[in-house]
Protein backbone atom coordinates (compact mmCIF):
# COMPACT_ATOMS: atom_id res chain seq x y z
CA UNK A 1 0.00 0.00 0.00
CA UNK A 2 1.06 3.24 -0.70
CA UNK A 3 1.74 6.59 1.17
CA UNK A 4 -0.32 8.30 -0.90
CA UNK A 5 -3.40 6.08 -0.78
CA UNK A 6 -3.36 5.95 2.85
CA UNK A 7 -3.08 9.84 2.80
CA UNK A 8 -5.98 10.18 0.79
CA UNK A 9 -7.92 7.30 2.78
CA UNK A 10 -7.25 8.86 6.28
CA UNK A 11 -8.00 12.48 5.54
CA UNK A 12 -10.88 11.77 2.82
CA UNK A 13 -12.06 8.67 1.93
CA UNK A 14 -11.95 6.48 5.03
CA UNK A 15 -11.65 9.07 7.63
CA UNK A 16 -12.24 7.92 10.89
CA UNK A 17 -14.93 10.89 11.83
CA UNK A 18 -17.12 11.19 8.57
CA UNK A 19 -17.05 7.98 6.84
CA UNK A 20 -16.36 5.71 9.81
CA UNK A 21 -18.54 7.18 12.11
CA UNK A 22 -16.05 6.62 15.33
CA UNK A 23 -14.77 8.75 18.27
CA UNK A 24 -18.13 10.89 18.23
CA UNK A 25 -18.37 11.72 21.84
CA UNK A 26 -15.19 13.66 22.22
CA UNK A 27 -15.49 15.27 18.40
CA UNK A 28 -18.75 16.20 19.69
CA UNK A 29 -17.92 17.72 23.44
CA UNK A 30 -14.90 19.44 23.09
CA UNK A 31 -14.99 21.35 19.97
CA UNK A 32 -16.50 24.70 21.60
CA UNK A 33 -12.91 26.68 20.87
CA UNK A 34 -10.05 26.05 18.44
CA UNK A 35 -7.32 25.39 21.24
CA UNK A 36 -9.32 22.43 22.72
CA UNK A 37 -9.87 21.41 18.83
CA UNK A 38 -6.22 21.07 17.74
CA UNK A 39 -5.01 19.96 21.73
CA UNK A 40 -7.13 17.01 21.42
CA UNK A 41 -6.39 15.93 17.55
CA UNK A 42 -2.86 16.16 18.54
CA UNK A 43 -3.44 14.07 21.87
CA UNK A 44 -5.27 11.54 19.92
CA UNK A 45 -3.03 11.48 16.91
CA UNK A 46 0.50 10.66 19.30
CA UNK A 47 -1.61 8.14 21.05
CA UNK A 48 -2.74 6.33 17.99
CA UNK A 49 0.79 6.50 16.52
CA UNK A 50 2.23 5.09 19.13
CA UNK A 51 -0.09 2.53 20.17
CA UNK A 52 -0.27 1.59 16.49
CA UNK A 53 3.24 0.93 16.42
CA UNK A 54 3.51 -0.75 19.22
CA UNK A 55 0.74 -3.16 18.84
CA UNK A 56 2.15 -4.10 15.25
CA UNK A 57 5.21 -4.46 17.17
CA UNK A 58 3.54 -7.15 19.29
CA UNK A 59 1.44 -8.77 16.32
CA UNK A 60 2.58 -11.87 16.56
CA UNK A 61 3.21 -12.33 20.49
CA UNK A 62 -0.46 -11.52 21.28
CA UNK A 63 -2.80 -14.28 21.59
CA UNK A 64 -5.60 -13.92 19.43
CA UNK A 65 -8.79 -15.06 21.87
CA UNK A 66 -7.61 -12.09 24.57
CA UNK A 67 -6.11 -9.58 21.66
CA UNK A 68 -8.85 -6.51 22.79
CA UNK A 69 -7.95 -6.75 26.36
CA UNK A 70 -4.15 -6.29 25.58
CA UNK A 71 -4.96 -3.46 23.07
CA UNK A 72 -6.46 -1.50 25.95
CA UNK A 73 -3.45 -1.94 28.08
CA UNK A 74 -1.36 -0.76 25.39
CA UNK A 75 -3.73 2.23 24.43
CA UNK A 76 -4.65 2.29 28.23
CA UNK A 77 -1.00 2.80 29.04
CA UNK A 78 -0.26 5.59 26.39
CA UNK A 79 -3.25 7.43 27.31
CA UNK A 80 -1.65 7.66 30.67
CA UNK A 81 1.34 8.82 29.72
CA UNK A 82 -0.46 12.18 27.95
CA UNK A 83 -2.51 12.89 30.51
CA UNK A 84 0.44 13.13 32.73
CA UNK A 85 2.16 15.20 29.94
CA UNK A 86 -0.33 17.87 29.54
CA UNK A 87 -1.52 17.92 32.84
CA UNK A 88 2.35 18.82 33.98
CA UNK A 89 3.24 20.97 30.99
CA UNK A 90 0.07 22.43 29.51
CA UNK A 91 -2.63 22.60 32.47
CA UNK A 92 -5.04 25.00 30.56
CA UNK A 93 -5.36 22.55 28.31
CA UNK A 94 -5.69 19.60 30.54
CA UNK A 95 -8.41 21.62 32.69
CA UNK A 96 -10.40 22.76 29.32
CA UNK A 97 -10.59 18.96 27.70
CA UNK A 98 -11.20 17.44 31.60
CA UNK A 99 -12.08 14.12 31.36
CA UNK A 100 -11.84 13.47 27.97
CA UNK A 101 -8.11 12.72 27.76
CA UNK A 102 -8.52 9.47 30.05
CA UNK A 103 -11.77 8.83 28.09
CA UNK A 104 -9.52 8.48 25.15
CA UNK A 105 -9.05 5.10 26.22
CA UNK A 106 -12.25 4.08 25.00
CA UNK A 107 -12.33 6.46 21.49
CA UNK A 108 -13.17 3.33 19.08
CA UNK A 109 -10.83 5.49 16.17
CA UNK A 110 -8.23 3.91 18.77
CA UNK A 111 -9.33 0.24 19.07
CA UNK A 112 -10.79 0.32 15.66
CA UNK A 113 -7.36 1.30 14.25
CA UNK A 114 -5.49 -1.45 16.43
CA UNK A 115 -8.06 -4.02 15.33
CA UNK A 116 -8.79 -3.47 11.85
CA UNK A 117 -5.15 -2.26 10.71
CA UNK A 118 -2.07 -2.45 13.11
CA UNK A 119 -2.59 -5.96 13.84
CA UNK A 120 -2.64 -7.29 10.67
CA UNK A 121 -0.04 -4.95 8.85
CA UNK A 122 4.05 -4.19 9.05
CA UNK A 123 5.49 -1.75 11.98
CA UNK A 124 6.20 1.78 9.40
CA UNK A 125 2.90 0.86 7.53
CA UNK A 126 0.50 1.50 11.02
CA UNK A 127 3.15 4.34 12.55
CA UNK A 128 1.76 6.10 9.22
CA UNK A 129 -1.44 4.85 9.42
CA UNK A 130 -1.89 6.45 13.13
CA UNK A 131 -0.53 9.74 11.68
CA UNK A 132 -2.74 9.96 8.44
CA UNK A 133 -6.54 8.75 10.39
CA UNK A 134 -5.02 11.15 13.70
CA UNK A 135 -4.72 14.09 10.98
CA UNK A 136 -7.92 13.46 9.50
CA UNK A 137 -9.78 13.30 12.58
CA UNK A 138 -7.69 16.55 13.35
CA UNK A 139 -9.22 18.24 10.60
CA UNK A 140 -12.59 17.41 11.48
CA UNK A 141 -11.99 18.70 15.09
CA UNK A 142 -10.21 22.10 13.40
CA UNK A 143 -13.01 22.81 11.02
CA UNK A 144 -16.02 21.83 13.75
CA UNK A 145 -14.12 24.38 16.38
CA UNK A 146 -13.76 27.16 13.67
CA UNK A 147 -17.53 26.84 12.70
CA UNK A 148 -18.65 26.58 16.05
CA UNK A 149 -17.12 29.28 17.73
CA UNK A 150 -17.30 32.08 15.01
CA UNK A 151 -20.98 31.56 14.86
CA UNK A 152 -21.34 30.33 18.40
CA UNK A 153 -19.51 33.32 19.81
CA UNK A 154 -18.26 35.64 17.05
CA UNK A 155 -14.57 34.68 17.58
CA UNK A 156 -11.86 33.20 16.11
CA UNK A 157 -8.95 31.33 17.38
CA UNK A 158 -9.96 30.56 21.48
CA UNK A 159 -7.17 29.84 23.54
CA UNK A 160 -4.63 30.72 21.42
CA UNK A 161 -5.11 33.84 19.42
CA UNK A 162 -6.36 37.71 20.42
CA UNK A 163 -5.98 39.43 23.95
CA UNK A 164 -5.05 36.78 26.92
CA UNK A 165 -5.85 34.09 25.10
CA UNK A 166 -9.19 34.36 24.58
CA UNK A 167 -9.69 34.70 20.72
CA UNK A 168 -9.71 37.26 17.94
CA UNK A 169 -13.31 39.11 18.04
CA UNK A 170 -14.89 38.92 14.86
CA UNK A 171 -18.59 40.42 16.09
CA UNK A 172 -20.42 41.24 19.08
CA UNK A 173 -21.09 38.29 21.19
CA UNK A 174 -25.22 39.24 21.16
CA UNK A 175 -25.08 39.04 17.92
CA UNK A 176 -23.83 35.49 17.76
CA UNK A 177 -26.33 32.09 17.95
CA UNK A 178 -25.50 30.85 21.50
CA UNK A 179 -26.91 27.46 20.80
CA UNK A 180 -24.00 26.67 18.85
CA UNK A 181 -21.79 26.85 21.76
CA UNK A 182 -24.08 24.70 23.64
CA UNK A 183 -24.17 20.46 23.11
CA UNK A 184 -26.70 20.92 20.70
CA UNK A 185 -24.63 22.71 17.85
CA UNK A 186 -22.27 20.33 18.24
CA UNK A 187 -25.18 17.43 17.08
CA UNK A 188 -25.92 19.91 14.18
CA UNK A 189 -22.69 21.53 12.81
CA UNK A 190 -20.99 17.15 12.86
CA UNK A 191 -24.63 16.39 10.87
CA UNK A 192 -23.91 19.41 8.47
CA UNK A 193 -19.90 18.52 7.86
CA UNK A 194 -20.69 14.56 7.43
CA UNK A 195 -23.66 15.42 5.11
CA UNK A 196 -20.75 17.54 3.15
CA UNK A 197 -18.45 15.22 2.92
CA UNK A 198 -20.56 12.06 1.87
CA UNK A 199 -22.36 14.93 -1.17
CA UNK A 200 -18.58 15.19 -2.56
CA UNK A 201 -17.64 12.08 -2.24
CA UNK A 202 -21.11 10.15 -3.46
CA UNK A 203 -20.34 12.80 -6.51
CA UNK A 204 -17.69 12.02 -8.89
CA UNK A 205 -18.83 8.08 -8.56
CA UNK A 206 -22.20 9.53 -10.18
CA UNK A 207 -20.22 11.92 -13.10
CA UNK A 208 -18.27 8.83 -14.11
CA UNK A 209 -21.69 6.51 -14.15
CA UNK A 210 -23.44 9.19 -16.19
CA UNK A 211 -20.69 9.11 -18.76
CA UNK A 212 -20.81 5.05 -18.71
CA UNK A 213 -24.55 5.59 -19.68
CA UNK A 214 -23.66 8.32 -22.25
CA UNK A 215 -21.06 6.20 -23.29
CA UNK B 1 -27.30 10.17 55.27
CA UNK B 2 -27.96 13.02 53.10
CA UNK B 3 -31.29 12.24 51.10
CA UNK B 4 -32.01 15.49 49.57
CA UNK B 5 -28.03 15.39 48.21
CA UNK B 6 -29.10 12.03 46.69
CA UNK B 7 -32.23 13.14 45.05
CA UNK B 8 -30.08 16.49 43.68
CA UNK B 9 -27.51 13.88 42.38
CA UNK B 10 -30.22 11.56 40.60
CA UNK B 11 -32.16 14.54 38.71
CA UNK B 12 -28.83 16.02 37.88
CA UNK B 13 -28.01 12.83 36.53
CA UNK B 14 -30.99 12.28 34.66
CA UNK B 15 -32.15 15.14 33.31
CA UNK B 16 -29.99 18.18 33.94
CA UNK B 17 -26.29 16.62 32.97
CA UNK B 18 -28.07 13.42 31.07
CA UNK B 19 -24.83 11.90 29.94
CA UNK B 20 -25.91 11.78 26.28
CA UNK B 21 -27.12 15.14 25.23
CA UNK B 22 -25.22 17.39 27.84
CA UNK B 23 -21.68 15.23 28.54
CA UNK B 24 -21.61 13.40 24.98
CA UNK B 25 -20.98 10.59 26.89
CA UNK B 26 -21.81 6.89 25.32
CA UNK B 27 -22.60 8.48 21.65
CA UNK B 28 -21.33 5.82 19.63
CA UNK B 29 -23.89 2.95 21.33
CA UNK B 30 -26.59 5.62 21.59
CA UNK B 31 -25.88 6.08 17.25
CA UNK B 32 -25.18 2.31 16.96
CA UNK B 33 -27.78 0.30 18.35
CA UNK B 34 -31.20 2.89 18.53
CA UNK B 35 -32.60 1.31 15.21
CA UNK B 36 -35.31 -0.23 16.93
CA UNK B 37 -36.80 0.75 20.56
CA UNK B 38 -36.39 -2.93 21.46
CA UNK B 39 -32.62 -2.57 20.65
CA UNK B 40 -32.37 0.28 22.44
CA UNK B 41 -34.37 -0.88 25.66
CA UNK B 42 -32.13 -3.67 25.89
CA UNK B 43 -28.92 -1.41 25.61
CA UNK B 44 -30.30 0.92 28.02
CA UNK B 45 -30.61 -1.37 30.58
CA UNK B 46 -27.81 -3.28 30.49
CA UNK B 47 -25.96 0.29 30.47
CA UNK B 48 -27.71 1.21 33.63
CA UNK B 49 -26.78 -2.26 35.08
CA UNK B 50 -23.25 -2.13 33.95
CA UNK B 51 -22.58 1.67 35.10
CA UNK B 52 -24.10 1.01 38.83
CA UNK B 53 -21.67 -2.43 39.72
CA UNK B 54 -18.97 -0.49 37.62
CA UNK B 55 -19.61 2.20 40.56
CA UNK B 56 -20.14 0.08 43.22
CA UNK B 57 -16.90 -2.04 42.29
CA UNK B 58 -14.54 0.90 41.37
CA UNK B 59 -15.07 3.09 44.61
CA UNK B 60 -13.32 0.45 47.03
CA UNK B 61 -10.99 0.06 44.76
CA UNK B 62 -10.10 3.75 44.34
CA UNK B 63 -10.67 4.49 48.00
CA UNK B 64 -9.05 1.50 49.58
CA UNK B 65 -6.33 0.71 47.38
CA UNK B 66 -5.38 3.56 44.96
CA UNK B 67 -5.65 6.51 47.22
CA UNK B 68 -3.50 5.03 50.14
CA UNK B 69 -0.77 3.40 48.21
CA UNK B 70 -0.99 7.00 45.70
CA UNK B 71 -1.29 5.32 43.34
CA UNK B 72 -4.24 7.71 41.74
CA UNK B 73 -2.12 8.13 38.55
CA UNK B 74 -3.10 4.78 36.94
CA UNK B 75 -6.78 5.05 37.80
CA UNK B 76 -7.70 5.15 33.68
CA UNK B 77 -5.58 2.12 33.19
CA UNK B 78 -7.26 0.13 36.76
CA UNK B 79 -10.27 1.81 35.91
CA UNK B 80 -10.83 0.10 32.43
CA UNK B 81 -9.34 -3.24 33.18
CA UNK B 82 -11.82 -3.62 35.99
CA UNK B 83 -14.63 -2.42 34.16
CA UNK B 84 -13.63 -5.06 30.98
CA UNK B 85 -13.22 -7.32 33.66
CA UNK B 86 -16.57 -6.95 35.06
CA UNK B 87 -18.56 -7.08 31.74
CA UNK B 88 -16.87 -10.61 31.14
CA UNK B 89 -18.09 -11.73 34.66
CA UNK B 90 -21.49 -10.47 34.22
CA UNK B 91 -21.87 -11.82 30.62
CA UNK B 92 -20.71 -15.56 32.22
CA UNK B 93 -22.94 -14.93 35.57
CA UNK B 94 -26.06 -14.25 33.38
CA UNK B 95 -25.39 -17.04 31.39
CA UNK B 96 -25.23 -19.45 33.90
CA UNK B 97 -27.80 -18.52 36.25
CA UNK B 98 -30.28 -16.06 34.83
CA UNK B 99 -30.45 -17.48 30.86
CA UNK B 100 -33.58 -14.91 30.37
CA UNK B 101 -32.32 -11.76 31.53
CA UNK B 102 -28.86 -13.00 29.42
CA UNK B 103 -31.03 -13.64 26.44
CA UNK B 104 -32.16 -9.79 26.69
CA UNK B 105 -29.11 -8.09 27.48
CA UNK B 106 -26.40 -11.08 26.29
CA UNK B 107 -25.77 -9.32 22.94
CA UNK B 108 -24.75 -5.76 24.38
CA UNK B 109 -22.74 -6.64 27.16
CA UNK B 110 -19.55 -6.77 25.07
CA UNK B 111 -20.17 -3.82 23.78
CA UNK B 112 -20.47 -1.66 26.60
CA UNK B 113 -16.82 -2.64 27.52
CA UNK B 114 -16.25 0.45 24.83
CA UNK B 115 -18.74 2.95 26.30
CA UNK B 116 -17.29 5.95 27.72
CA UNK B 117 -20.28 6.23 29.62
CA UNK B 118 -19.20 3.66 31.78
CA UNK B 119 -15.47 4.66 32.54
CA UNK B 120 -16.89 8.67 32.62
CA UNK B 121 -18.97 7.79 35.21
CA UNK B 122 -16.61 5.88 37.27
CA UNK B 123 -13.93 8.34 36.55
CA UNK B 124 -16.23 11.46 37.86
CA UNK B 125 -16.98 9.65 40.72
CA UNK B 126 -13.54 9.92 41.87
CA UNK B 127 -13.18 13.29 40.56
CA UNK B 128 -16.56 14.63 42.32
CA UNK B 129 -15.11 12.81 45.28
CA UNK B 130 -18.58 11.35 46.23
CA UNK B 131 -19.06 8.60 49.10
CA UNK B 132 -19.85 5.12 48.15
CA UNK B 133 -23.88 5.56 48.43
CA UNK B 134 -23.81 8.63 45.87
CA UNK B 135 -21.32 6.72 43.49
CA UNK B 136 -23.65 4.03 43.13
CA UNK B 137 -26.69 6.48 42.78
CA UNK B 138 -24.99 8.95 40.09
CA UNK B 139 -24.33 5.42 38.58
CA UNK B 140 -27.86 4.25 38.32
CA UNK B 141 -29.36 7.34 37.67
CA UNK B 142 -26.88 8.21 35.09
CA UNK B 143 -27.33 4.91 33.54
CA UNK B 144 -31.39 5.66 33.48
CA UNK B 145 -30.97 8.74 32.11
CA UNK B 146 -29.08 6.91 29.03
CA UNK B 147 -32.32 4.40 29.04
CA UNK B 148 -34.36 7.53 28.57
CA UNK B 149 -32.70 9.90 25.96
CA UNK B 150 -31.80 6.48 23.70
CA UNK B 151 -35.12 4.91 23.99
CA UNK B 152 -36.79 8.68 22.58
CA UNK B 153 -34.19 8.44 20.26
CA UNK B 154 -35.19 5.14 18.70
CA UNK B 155 -38.85 5.98 18.70
CA UNK B 156 -38.10 9.04 16.44
CA UNK B 157 -35.58 7.47 14.23
CA UNK B 158 -38.39 4.39 13.58
CA UNK B 159 -40.88 7.39 12.00
CA UNK B 160 -37.37 8.83 10.18
CA UNK B 161 -37.09 5.83 8.16
CA UNK B 162 -39.64 6.82 6.35
CA UNK B 163 -39.26 10.68 5.95
CA UNK B 164 -37.90 12.17 2.81
CA UNK B 165 -34.76 13.27 3.13
CA UNK B 166 -32.06 15.06 1.04
CA UNK B 167 -29.86 12.42 -0.25
CA UNK B 168 -26.68 13.78 1.40
CA UNK B 169 -28.88 13.73 5.04
CA UNK B 170 -29.90 10.25 4.55
CA UNK B 171 -28.83 8.13 6.85
CA UNK B 172 -27.06 9.31 9.83
CA UNK B 173 -26.68 12.68 9.39
CA UNK B 174 -30.52 12.90 9.45
CA UNK B 175 -30.03 11.11 12.53
CA UNK B 176 -27.91 13.42 14.38
CA UNK B 177 -29.78 16.42 13.95
CA UNK B 178 -32.70 14.51 14.63
CA UNK B 179 -30.48 13.72 18.84
CA UNK B 180 -29.08 17.60 18.30
CA UNK B 181 -33.32 18.44 18.67
CA UNK B 182 -33.65 16.09 21.85
CA UNK B 183 -30.26 17.96 22.64
CA UNK B 184 -31.90 21.19 22.30
CA UNK B 185 -35.59 19.95 23.96
CA UNK B 186 -32.98 18.46 27.09
CA UNK B 187 -31.37 22.02 27.19
CA UNK B 188 -34.20 23.45 28.86
CA UNK B 189 -33.59 21.03 32.12
CA UNK B 190 -30.47 23.23 32.54
CA UNK B 191 -32.73 25.88 34.23
CA UNK B 192 -33.78 23.92 36.88
CA UNK B 193 -32.39 24.50 40.10
CA UNK B 194 -33.20 22.00 42.58
CA UNK B 195 -34.29 22.90 46.17
CA UNK B 196 -33.11 26.63 45.51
Amino acid sequence: MNVKQQLKEGLLTQNPVTVQLLGMCSTMAITTSLFNGIGMGLSVMVILTLANVFISVLRNVIPNKIRIACFIVVIATFVTMVDLFLKAYMESLSASLGVFIPLIVVNCIILGRAESFAYKNGVAVSALDGIFQGLGYTWVLVVMCVIREFLGAGKFGGGLLGEGGNGIVIFPEEFAIAGLSRPVGGFLVLAFIIAAVQYFLNKPKKAAKKEEVAQ
Amino acid sequence: MDFQKLIEIALGAILINNFIVSQFLGICPFMGVSKSTDTASGMGLAVTFVMGIASAVCWPINHYILEPQNLVFMQTIVFILVIASLVQFIEMFLQKSMPSLYSALGVFLPLITTNCAVLGVVLQNTQQSYSFIESVVYGVTGGLGFLLVIYLFAAIREKLEFAETPKAFEGFPIALVAAGLIALCFGGFSGLSIFG
